[in-house]
This record gives structure tokens, C-alpha cells and sequence, in this order.
């Protein structure tokens, strides 16, 4: 064997102990009878903080890859990393509390859980147009059946066979986009695909294939972070997968869907420019289309989302709006922009975790999603809807909350690029965003209510939804550190 | 001589079917029988684009992985679809119409 791959393989250790732990979860999922339960969960637990242990001393290492060019290991790689496992442990930490979990066995859940963790985390630091589509596969497959976790509910099936059909569909048009690439560069590894794509005689060469392409390979990471036109299986799978699920979907493989689309386009499809920028190659000048996307995405999102009744769905149009803005920081092609994809990340991980958190803490209450059971709900219980309401504005973007951060960066990094308009798109449908996120506060505040009984949140939901809260409102004190670890894991490893 | 462009013909005509099967299809399974058209499709791709112009074995490699992978996705489509026709008795797509909006 080469002896470069077992001398990588201490860089390999998170990805290890997931798969470890995964192997673990199952086999303790058969042997413990009544204990399985606590096991399972303090095993999954256990792996996945080890996980993020094990990333940190990593940021020390030298850029660069593993496994004949397969796996990149660059700050990047690493901040999606922890951020993915990060947001695992958080849904983990939810699960037990979920009524709508109750009645099957978790054990499998963990494991499935621990299985999408590792997709992602290949996901996010692929440098193959191989390793993409398997980790991605690796990513949809467990997510399918997550979704479909309930099996006796007939939503539950319904979403995951909605699920899987779209997704299905998408990655094939990707692959095939893939082989085209691969057919016009000879080569499945990004950093011989931009050599290729650098090297060519004439721009006008191979041009349209190029785009088609492009284009093909785009419908499948399209899929992945539900950007518009591929969002289509969003809104239903969010509604009909149980919600510590939903919760997951709406912010783990999405941002790493994020990473790999970052990653594609910045190591496969440009080369550095002046300064901190990127440019495109002439063959395929793929920032229009990317930029046309981020509109639509963020503009259809906000727009559908104003007449939803149901709180997941809602959430669910809001997370597509949120997809529009993070592409917006991706598709400017520069450092800046970069980092505020992964500024708006972390503020998005905490803010849109802590709203599901409150929806999964509700429907264990009252049984309903729907808004029209939220009213009065301030009566019921104070701190559910102060809480939701500081989630609620910090998605809108609301100083001095962490949300605000994450828009500021993504429109600061449009202007400095000389995209003032685009920003000004991102802002105008920011403030379209105001009004169904304050239709929930007005709703849970102000609108009184038939029922007027008490609802006392768990003290397990309680302490997450701390959890959450902590971050949100007070992220601005700690912004050294944020802008810190983001501004140092813009690096993207590029070849030597 | 057959060449490259034979091999590319054919992967797009079957890629065309697999898309139009999908998008007209009402049966789940067959829908993923389109699925299965398209993913072979990329896989005539890999390997012819491998034998004619990359002259490294990387497209027969990755056509062996899509193999694998298209195996997994069905069985888990299948077990889907299985639990769907449990409940709703029906294969049929236009059956599964709880979620909308």
C-alpha cells in the first residue's frame, strides 16, 4: 500500500470515530435491551464530541490532500467540519425530547444520523468529481430514509418518496454533467480540471458543452442546498418529516451542499485573480447563472413563504430565502465573500436550530403545527414565545442579534465588489422577510387565544433552547473570535 | 469504425429517455426505472469518454462506483415505495398528494 495513505490517516481521525461510532450504535441498538435507549444516545454523543475534538488540532496541519488527491484537508475543509458535526450533536441532543420520535426506536436514527454526518463531512472536503458524487450519495441515501423514519405516518412516507424521486432525478442529471466535464478535461480531480479548463487553445472551444454541463452539475448541488428551480421537494419534505429531521435538512447538508458548490466552483471552475478575488474562465462564465440563481432563490423563498399557515412549511420557504442570501456571499468571488457565507452559516446554524427547537417543543405540547394554534401563546408560555421571537428576528436581521452579522457580511461583500444592486435585491427582500416572521410574533404576542392553559417547556428543551439562544443574542461579543475563525478558513487548497 | 461520437449518441438519446420517463411516468417504479436510464446513460459516458479520449482507466473506475451506488439508491427507493403501497395500496404517484400548498 502507499505508504503516503497510512501516514494520512491520523489526519483521518474524526472520520474514523464517526464511522466507529456508527458501527457501535448498531450493535448496541441489537445487545441492550431496555438500556438501549440511554446507550445508543450517549454513544452517538460521545462520537460525535470526540469527532469535534479530534478536528480541532487539525487546523495545525499544512494544506493539502489525502488519499491520491481524493480528500482535501485545508481550513475550509476543517471549519465544515466542525460546523457539520456541530449541528449533528445539536439535532442528536433534540431527538430524544421529540414526541413525534417517541414511538420508534432511536437506535437507528442515531445510526443513519451518524452515517449522513460522515457523507457530509466527505462532502465538504472533496477534491474528486468521484468522492463528490459518492459522499453526496452517501448524504441523500441516509437522508431518504430519515425522512421516511415514521414509518406508520402516511406524510412521512409521503415526503421521503418525494424526496428520494427529486433526488434521485438531480444527482443523475449531475453525474451526467460530471462525465461530460470529465469527457472534456480527462481528468475527475478539480485541481486537473482547472489546469484543463486554464489550458485551453481557444475560449471558444468545447464552450457549450461546458455550460450544459455546468449546468447538469448545478441541478444536483441545486438540489442539495434547495435553491430555486430545484427547491420543489423543500416545502413537502420539510412538512412531512418528522421535525428534529426537518431541523437537520434545513441546516447540516445544507451547508454542505454550500461547501462542495464553494468548492466546485472555486477550485474546478475559476482560477485566482488579482488581490483577493477570483476570476472565471472564458469558456464558461458561470457568476451570471450562479448570481440569477441567488436572486430567484431569495426572492421566490420570501414571496412564498408570505401566505403559509404552517410553521414548518414556513420555515421551510424561509430556509430556501436564507439558501438565496448564503449564494450571494458564495457567487461575488472573493475572499469576502467567502468568509460571509461561513459567518452567515454560523449564525444561521444556531438562530434556525433554535426556531425548530421551539416548533419540536410546541407540537410536544398542543399536537398542531399549524399557526393558527400559535395564538395567544404568550399566555400559555412566556418563555417559548420570547424565545421564538428572538429567533424570529434575528432570521429577519434584526441588530444587535446574530442574523444581522450574517446579512451584513453577504451585502458588504456584494459592494465591495462593486455589485451594489445586488445588495440592494438582497435588503429589499430582507425587509419582505419582516412580515411573515412578525405575522408569527404578532400571532403568538398579541392575538389572544381560546386556549389559555399553561404550557411548561421540559427542562431538556429548555436547556437547548438556551443552548441556541446564548449564541444568537450574544455572538456581537464574542466577534474577534468569529471573525477570526472565519476569516482564517477562507483557504481553500488549490494545488501546489 | 464506431467511435467516440457513436457512444455519445447513444448516452444522450438514453439520458433523453430516462428524462422524459420521468417526467411522464404517474408509477413509481418506473419512474426509477428512468432514473436507472439516466444513470446508466453517464456510465456509457465514463467509459466511453475513457477508452477515446482520457487514456487513464479513471471513467471505467468511477462507472464501477455509479454501478454500486445506483444499487444502493433502489433498494432504498424500493423499501420507500414498498411502505408507501403498505399504506396507501397504490403505487401510483398522483396518490400521494397529502402534502400541499
Amino acid at each position: 500500500m502507499d505508504p503516503k495513505i497510512i501516514a494520512d490517516l491520523h489526519k483521518f481521525y474524526p472520520e474514523i470515530v464517526i464511522t466507529g461510532t456508527f458501527l457501535l450504535v448498531i450493535v448496541a441498538d441489537l445487545v441492550f435491551g431496555r438500556l438501549r435507549r440511554a446507550v445508543t444516545f450517549a454513544l452517538t454523543v460521545l462520537g460525535l464530541a470526540a469527532a469535534f475534538a479530534l478536528t480541532l488540532p487539525l487546523f495545525a496541519a499544512a494544506p493539502g490532500t489525502m488519499f491520491s488527491d481524493m480528500v482535501a484537508l485545508d481550513p475550509m475543509a476543517l471549519f465544515f467540519k466542525a460546523f457539520l458535526i456541530l449541528a449533528s450533536l445539536l439535532v442528536v441532543l433534540a431527538a430524544p425530547g421529540s414526541r413525534e420520535l417517541s414511538g420508534s426506536g432511536l437506535g437507528e436514527f442515531y445510526a443513519l444520523l451518524l452515517g449522513v454526518t460522515l457523507g457530509m463531512i466527505l462532502l465538504a472536503s472533496s477534491t474528486d468529481l468521484l468522492m463528490l458524487f459518492l459522499s453526496l450519495e452517501m448524504v441523500s441515501v441516509g437522508s431518504y430514509i430519515m425522512v421516511g423514519y415514521l414509518r406508520n405516518d402516511r406524510q412521512s412516507n409521503e415526503a421521503s418518496l418525494k424526496y428520494l424521486l427529486f433526488g434521485a432525478v438531480s444527482t443523475g442529471v449531475m453525474l451526467y454533467g460530471i462525465t461530460l466535464l470529465f469527457g472534456i478535461t480527462g481528468s475527475t480531480k478539480l485541481i486537473v480540471v482547472r489546469h484543463a479548463l486554464a489550458g485551453a487553445a481557444t475560449p471558444g472551444e468545447n464552450s457549450l458543452i461546458l455550460l450544459v454541463s455546468t449546468l447538469f452539475i448545478l441541478a444536483g448541488l441545486g438540489f442539495k442546498i434547495a435553491a430555486v428551480p430545484f427547491h420543489f421537494w423543500c416545502p413537502d419534505v420539510y412538512t412531512g418529516a418528522p421535525t428534529p429531521v426537518t431541523a437537520f435538512l434545513s441546516v447540516a447538508p445544507k451547508a454542505a451542499g454550500f461547501a462542495i458548490l464553494v468548492r466546485f466552483f472555486f477550485t474546478g471552475l475559476s482560477q485566482a485573480g488579482q488581490g483577493l478575488t477570483w476570476i472565471t474562465f472564458a469558456s464558461i462564465n458561470w457568476m451570471p447563472i450562479v448570481m440569477v440563481l441567488s436572486i430567484v432563490t431569495m426572492t421566490f423563498g420570501n414571496i412564498a413563504a408570505l401566505r403559509q399557515e404552517n410553521m414548518k412549511r414556513l420555515l421551510a420557504y424561509s430556509s430556501i430565502a436564507h439558501a438565496g442570501y448564503i449564494l450571494m456571499g458564495a457567487v461575488v468571488l472573493t475572499s469576502d465573500g467567502l468568509q460571509a457565507v461561513l459567518v452567515y452559516l454560523i449564525t444561521y446554524l444556531f438562530m434556525n436550530l433554535g426556531a425548530f427547537m421551539i416548533v419540536i417543543e410546541i407540537y410536544n405540547r398542543t399536537g398542531s403545527f399549524e399557526l393558527k394554534d400559535y395564538r395567544g401563546f404568550y399566555r400559555r408560555s412566556p418563555f417559548l414565545s420570547v424565545s421564538m421571537s428572538v429567533f424570529l428576528l434575528s432570521l429577519m436581521g434584526i441588530p444587535p442579534l446574530a442574523g444581522f452579522f450574517g446579512k451584513l457580511y453577504v451585502f458588504a461583500a456584494a459592494v465591495n465588489r462593486d455589485l451594489a444592486w445586488f445588495a440592494v435585491i438582497g435588503a429589499l427582500n430582507s425587509v419582505v422577510a419582516v412580515y411573515y416572521y412578525a405575522r408569527v410574533m404578532k400571532t403568538m404576542v398579541i392575538d389572544g387565544g381560546d386556549e389559555t392553559s399553561p404550557v411548561h417547556a421540559s427542562w431538556d428543551s429548555t436547556a437547548l433552547i438556551w443552548v441556541m439562544l446564548i449564541p444568537t443574542v450574544g455572538l456581537m461579543l464574542f466577534w474577534d473570535q468569529v471573525q477570526k475563525i472565519t476569516s482564517g478558513s477562507v483557504g481553500l487548497f488549490l494545488g501546489n | 469504425m464506431i467511435g467516440l461520437t457513436h457512444y455519445l449518441v447513444i448516452s444522450a438519446a438514453l439520458f433523453s429517455l430516462g428524462i422524459m420517463c420521468v417526467l411522464t411516468r404517474k408509477n413509481a417504479v418506473s419512474v426509477l426505472m428512468g432514473i436507472e436510464l439516466i444513470l446508466n446513460s453517464a456510465n456509457l459516458n465514463l467509459v466511453a469518454f475513457s477508452r477515446f479520449t482520457s487514456g487513464n482507466l479513471d471513467g471505467q473506475v468511477f462507472a464501477v462506483f455509479t454501478i454500486i451506488v445506483a444499487a444502493a439508491e433502489v433498494a432504498v427507493a424500493l423499501a420507500i415505495v414498498l411502505s408507501m403501497y403498505r399504506m396507501l395500496r397504490s403505487v401510483n404517484l398522483d396518490r400521494a398528494d397529502t402534502l400541499k400548498g
